[in-house]
């Protein structure tokens, strides 16, 4: 599933659009990043409310698919610039974690 | 290809610029058409040693050796030294302030992930007067 039809499927706001075609393999939770950054699948769609500089820099080091930020936490304007020229889509929605988690296994086809 | 060395000035305090040499350093990788593994080791690495060197050092310096065989980091920074190595290698053992975790860090989790992506790696340190890893991956 592309990262569009992620955001269709979630009912997210795309902050930054980034490259929505990209592939969605899989779904990642975590807010402390060095620990994302051990273990963020790559191609993941990488749930948190870090939305800071850094956390765009993880994602891109870890060739994640997009950031998709919960419980509408915000982006900080220097993130948004970055994933922009890293071209790293960054979605936003309502629910936590738990709930969007839930929500983009079953877009996924995903279970335990 | 020969040997291509590329150096970094990592700046301290400055979390923005963050992650800039690690993420060059993927980009070159990429280009020389390095295997996916090797980079994603090197990149994780680099990116744990810049941002020990911005939380607990003011900054430092990096050098990055890259030939067919291996990749090569050399992190120098002039902080305050680790007085207990043993600790610091212990994932979750953590000294960060809490500005810092409010971004993110301070899993504990910096060492322990170079250790664990590198095939070799050592450090050089001494209190008062600074740190130096070395850190080897392998192609």
């Amino acid at each position: 599933m592309t990262i569009r039809e992620l955001a269709d499927g979630l009912r997210a706001e795309i902050l930054v659009e980034g490259d929505l075609t990209r592939e969605a393999e899989t779904g990642y939770v975590g807010d402390l990043l060095s620990w994302v950054m051990a273990r963020l699948p790559e191609g993941a769609a990488w749930m948190t409310v870090m939305g800071n500089l850094n956390a765009v820099a993880v994602c891109s080091l870890k060739d994640g698919a997009c950031i998709i930020l919960t419980e509408n936490a915000a982006l900080d304007e220097d993130a948004r610039r970055r994933a922009g020229m890293e071209d790293i889509p960054v979605l936003r929605v309502e629910d936590g974690a738990y709930r969007t988690a839930l929500r983009v296994a079953a877009l996924l086809g995903e279970t335990a | 290809m020969s040997t291509l060395t590329l150096r970094y000035e990592v700046p301290g305090d400055d979390f923005t610029r963050a992650g800039e040499a690690s993420s060059d350093v993927k980009r070159k990788l990429k280009q020389l058409g390095y295997n996916p593994e090797a980079i994603r080791k090197v990149a994780i690495a680099m990116y744990e040693g810049e941002i020990n060197m911005v939380i607990h050092a003011g900054g430092g310096e990096a050098t990055v050796d890259i030939d067919p065989k291996q990749v090569r980091i050399v992190l120098t920074d002039h902080g305050p030294g680790i007085p207990d190595v043993g600790k610091a290698m212990q994932e979750g053992w953590s000294t960060a302030p809490d500005n810092v975790r409010n971004l993110g860090f301070g899993a504990g989790m910096g060492l322990p992930n170079m250790k664990k992506y590198t095939d070799e790696l050592r450090i050089d340190t001494k209190v008062g007067e600074g740190t130096t890893l070395y850190m080897t991956v392998f192609a």
